[in-house]
Order: C-alpha cells, then structure tokens, then sequence
C-alpha cells in the first residue's frame, strides 16, 4: 500500500477517475457519455496535453516556459503563412515552423542559463516579445486582419493534413499523437541517461553538475523541446480550424503548468511524472467540455479548476512526506 | 620517495575580484596517504578543492596527476582522470532515490540501439557497494532523502570508489555527524587509504585529522604556512598551528 502510494501517478489517476464519474451522474444522460463528448475532452486534453509532457520535463529539470502559449499562436503564423501566400509545400511550413521554434528554444535556454535570472522572468519577457511581434506581422502582411486563412484550400488531402488534423476511430489525431509522445517521453525518463540527468538538474545543479552531468545542456534542450511541443499543436490547430490566428494558445501556458502540477509534479522541480501529467490534462479536458455538459454556466469553469489545482496540491504533498518518513 | 605523487598542485593562486583566496599554494598527496587538508574557515581550504576537483582552473600554477600536468575543464574530466571528491553538501539528490543517485552522470547502459539504461545491473551494484560500507539497504529505490547524513556520506564514498577514483577528496566528511557517525566516517577514510588511493582530507577538526591523517598541511588567508608529519607533531601542535599564533591558546591558557 505505501508503495502504491508513493507513485505519484497515483492522486492524478484517481483525480481523473473522481471528475469523470462525477460528470457522469451529472451529465450522463446529456451527452457526456457519449462517443462525440469523450471525443471533445479527449480533444481538449491532447492538445493540452502535447505541450504539458514537454512543460513537466522542462519543469522536473527545475525550469519554466511561460512563452509556450505566444509560441503556439506565431508558430502557426509561421507555418501557415509560406503555404498559403507564398504556395510552400504543407511539410515544408510545418518544418520551418519547427526551425523557428527551435531557434525561440535555444534563446529562452540561453537566456536562462547565461543570465542565471529566473525561467520564470525571461520567458515572460518572450510570452509578450512574441506575442507582439505575432499580431504585428501579420497585421502587416495581411492588411490589418488577425488570421491567416484560406490553410484548408492549401493544404486538403495531403499527407500531413491528415496525420495531424485527420480521425481514426473516432478520436482526433492529437489524441494518438499525444499518447505516443507520453510514451516516448515515459520512458526516456524512466529509462535513457538524459533522463536521469533531467531529475538531477532539477534536484540540485549544482550537484549534478559536480557529479558530471551536462545541466545547462540538458536545460537548454528541455527549452527547444517544449517549443517544438508547442508547434506541434500549432499545426494541429491551423490544420483543424483551417486558418492561423494571432491569439491561438492564449492561457495554454498557465493550463500546461496547471495540468503537470494537478498530475504531481514539484513546482520546484526535480520530481514529476509524465504519466501523471498525462491523466492532468485529462481532468483538465474533462472539466473544460463536462461543464458545458451539465447545463451550469460555462463561467464556473475555471473556478471549478483553481479548487482542483489546489486540491490535487495538497493532497500530493501529504502523501510525498508520508512516503519520505517511511 | 622517487614515485611521483597521486596529485600535486605547485604554487598556485587564484583571485576572485581583489579578493586572493590562494596565493602561491603547493600540496602533494602520495598514494595510500592521507594528507590533511586544515586551515580556519576562508583559509582557501573550498577554493583549492575547487581547483582539484577541476569546478574551475588555476589563475597561476599548475595541477599534476600522476606526475602529468592536467588542465581539468569540467568537473567530469576530473572524475574521468580519477579525482573523485565528495563535497560537503555530499552531491546527492534527496528526492531522487538512492540507485539514481549513485550512477547519476555515469549511468550504466546495455545494447547498441536505444541505449537503455540497466536498472537492474545499477541496482545490483549499488547494494554490493554500500553493503561494504555497512549499509544493508531495504529498498534501493527509495529516495535519498530517507538515508541519514552518515548514511548519506557513506553512499558518497561509495560512489567514488566504485568508479575508480585513485584520489579521493573529502571535504569536511565529519562536520555534519554526530560522533559515532564521525568515528565511522573516519574508519571509511582509513580504509580507502589502505586500499591505495590517495586521500585528501579537509577539516577543522584537529583531533579528526590527527586520528587518520599521515601528512597535514595547514592553510592560512590562502597560503600553506606549514607542512608537518604524523610522527612530528602532536595534535596540540596542530591546533596552535591552525590558530595561527595564539588565538586559541589565548583562550586556552588556565585563568590565572
């Protein structure tokens, strides 16, 4: 039991279990049961989720990224404006918005590594750098508007329209891409060196790197990469609605760090599951469409999830000291 | 003694701003000898691990291994030239658990293709080597954070004989243990010594030093003012010495 206990998957998935049963009786008899409804928080939580595997490493390993959510909206510019105006390949937008992002990484990682000010401070000072440079852009290149659209004409029936934006079984592809990325990034914690040296920077880098391990190299990956996350559900999302809008991913940073911290991972870093921020965005999904489910008023959304965020907080932390005292 | 010693450092000198916190230090530690490291506190004792434990270089002088002038660039070039050193904050993580703790930065992987790391292998290992430091360990997976300072120490030690270390720094090993955590802790240090590494031990405790130590150099505002023999000097002496000229003896003179 205790060392059931001590995963700390554990408070998320019976979280998770708890909201869902909870809309059930609620909502059941109201659509939150059915195929379609899971497929809407499923949805929900997929995108959410993508951006919050990369935000718990990045967390775990002592760091923030609060310029995720400015990241996603002019990642999307980014790629849909070369396929649409300029008539580039889909796969070769979606590439140079990832050679944008990576390069948006490596400066937030720098930053933080050769300034040594807090994560928090310089990639709030990129949330509205590129925010800013967004809007302006593409009033620019528009003519005022604050979309690029016309992506679906561009860009229907091609391969990666339909890995990204396309159904299987019912579930959209960010479900699958979701799944595969929790996947993969389980176990390259739980099972690779980098991901031992990710604990380690965030436990103490001071000591890590007395120990050997590469901390400011490990961090300024985890930046590149939470990037790239965001990017993905760029794509995904200019792919879905069609058009690229300058406020996408409005809030997505604060929703990410919410769903790792519902999901277990230390605000201090050195300690998290990707597992755990998994089922996170989950509760997160099913909140967000359960209520429209229930009939009450939409608005009670997000006072429902600052309760959760600091239910599942303290409820973490008393089961991290009874596992420590053991 | 024709053998060249383990490690040396020869008259180095390092600045942080106007602040000199080594000037002109020399230090040789032979094979299976503990050489103690004393000095009050911003002696330079911090800097010149520092320096050995390769954190950051020398402004002047040199550091030899093995006779062979090195340049460390990284902690982890010193780790791989054989100079392990276990720092006062003892370098390990409380929530991550003790097997990760001991292979952090050097973990152990199998195949050709992922590379994985062998959990298994490191945990096996992890218990052989603490179970010779007298640790029987219920659960290797446990954080390190449950583990006792001494305990905490002992992990330490172990780590860096496991991965071949031929010199050993410890930085203050006993001044966060009570006394019979100490005592064992300083066992430990006569055992590494007898198995041949060489041993530098920082401290401030002369009665630790004098326990295990075979050579003591004393450091004072950056400089080594003296160099003494076990056989040549009684711990008394030492104290004097540290004290540099009197402001212990001061106090320790009976009142008249």
């Amino acid at each position: 039991m205790t060392l059931l206990l001590r995963r700390p998957e554990v408070t998320p998935v019976a979280g998770a279990i708890a909201v869902w049963a909870f809309f059930a009786v609620i909502a059941g008899d109201t659509g939150f049961l059915t195929a379609q409804g899971t497929a809407n928080y499923m949805e929900v939580a997929a995108q959410l989720g993508i951006i919050t595997i990369a935000i718990t490493l990045l967390m775990i390993a002592g760091e923030f990224d609060l310029s995720v959510g400015s990241m996603l909206g002019a990642a999307g510019v980014l790629m849909a404006y070369p396929v649409v105006e300029l008539g580039w390949p889909l796969w070769a937008g979606i590439a140079f918005a990832f050679l944008g992002a990576a390069i948006v990484g490596a400066i937030n990682g720098l930053l933080v590594i050769r300034t040594a000010l807090p994560s928090f401070i310089v990639t709030l000072a990129a949330l509205f750098i590129l925010r800013g440079v967004t809007i302006a852009f593409t009033h620019d290149v528009t003519g005022g508007a604050t979309q690029v659209g016309g992506v679906e004409q561009a860009t229907a029936g091609s391969f990666w329209h339909s890995a990204l934006a396309g159904e299987l079984f019912g579930l959209p592809a960010a479900v699958y891409w979701w799944l595969a990325l929790t996947l993969v990034a389980t176990v390259l914690l739980a099972k690779t060196r980098f991901g031992n040296w990710i604990f380690g920077a965030g436990g103490d880098p001071d000591a890590a790197a007395k120990l050997g391990v590469p901390v400011a190299r490990v961090k300024v990956i985890l930046f590149v990469l939470t990037a790239m996350a965001a990017t993905l559900v760029a794509a995904i999302g200019v792919l879905v609605n069609g058009a690229a809008d300058v406020q996408q991913g409005q809030l997505k940073e604060f929703q990410a760090i919410t769903a790792a911290v519902i999901g277990g991972t230390l605000l201090t870093g050195g300690y998290g599951t990707v597992v755990g921020a998994a089922f996170g965005a989950l509760i997160f999904g099913m909140v967000s469409q359960g209520i429209f489910f229930t009939g009450a008023d939409a608005d009670w959304f997000q006072a429902f999830l600052g309760a959760m965020l600091l239910s599942a907080v303290l409820v973490n932390r008393y089961f991290r000291r009874h596992a420590q005292e053991r | 003694m024709s053998e060249a010693p383990a490690i040396e450092v020869r008259r180095v000198s390092k600045s942080f701003g106007h602040v000199a916190a080594l000037r002109d230090a020399s230090l040789r530690a032979p094979k299976a000898t503990v050489t103690c490291l004393l000095g009050d506190n911003g002696a330079g004792k911090s800097t010149l691990i520092k320096l050995l434990s390769g954190v950051f270089p020398p402004d002047e002088g040199a550091v030899l291994v093995g006779g062979r002038e090195v340049s460390f660039r990284s902690p982890r070039h010193a780790l791989d030239s054989g100079v392990s050193t276990v720092f006062q904050d003892l370098a390990t993580i409380p929530l991550m658990s003790i097997v990760r703790n001991f292979f952090l930065g050097r973990e152990p992987t199998r195949g050709a293709g992922l590379r994985l790391v062998d959990w298994g292998r490191a945990e096996t290992i992890t218990r052989d080597a603490l179970a010779e430091m007298g640790i029987s360990l219920r659960d290797a997976s446990q954080p390190v954070g449950t583990l006792s300072g001494g305990e905490r120490q002992s992990l330490a030690i172990a780590r860096a004989l496991h991965f071949g270390a031929s010199v050993l720094i410890l930085d203050e090993p006993t001044s966060a243990l009570g006394v019979r955590e100490a005592a064992n802790a300083l066992r430990h240090v006569q055992r590494v010594r007898d198995q041949g590494l060489a041993v530098i031990l920082i401290t401030h405790n002369v009665a630790h030093a004098h326990a295990v130590g075979d050579n003591f150099v004393v450091l004072d505002r950056g400089a080594v003012v003296a160099e003494r023999e076990r056989e040549e000097v009684t711990s008394q002496e030492l104290q004097e010495l540290m004290a540099g000229g009197g402001a212990m003896e001061e106090l320790l003179k009976p009142v008249p």
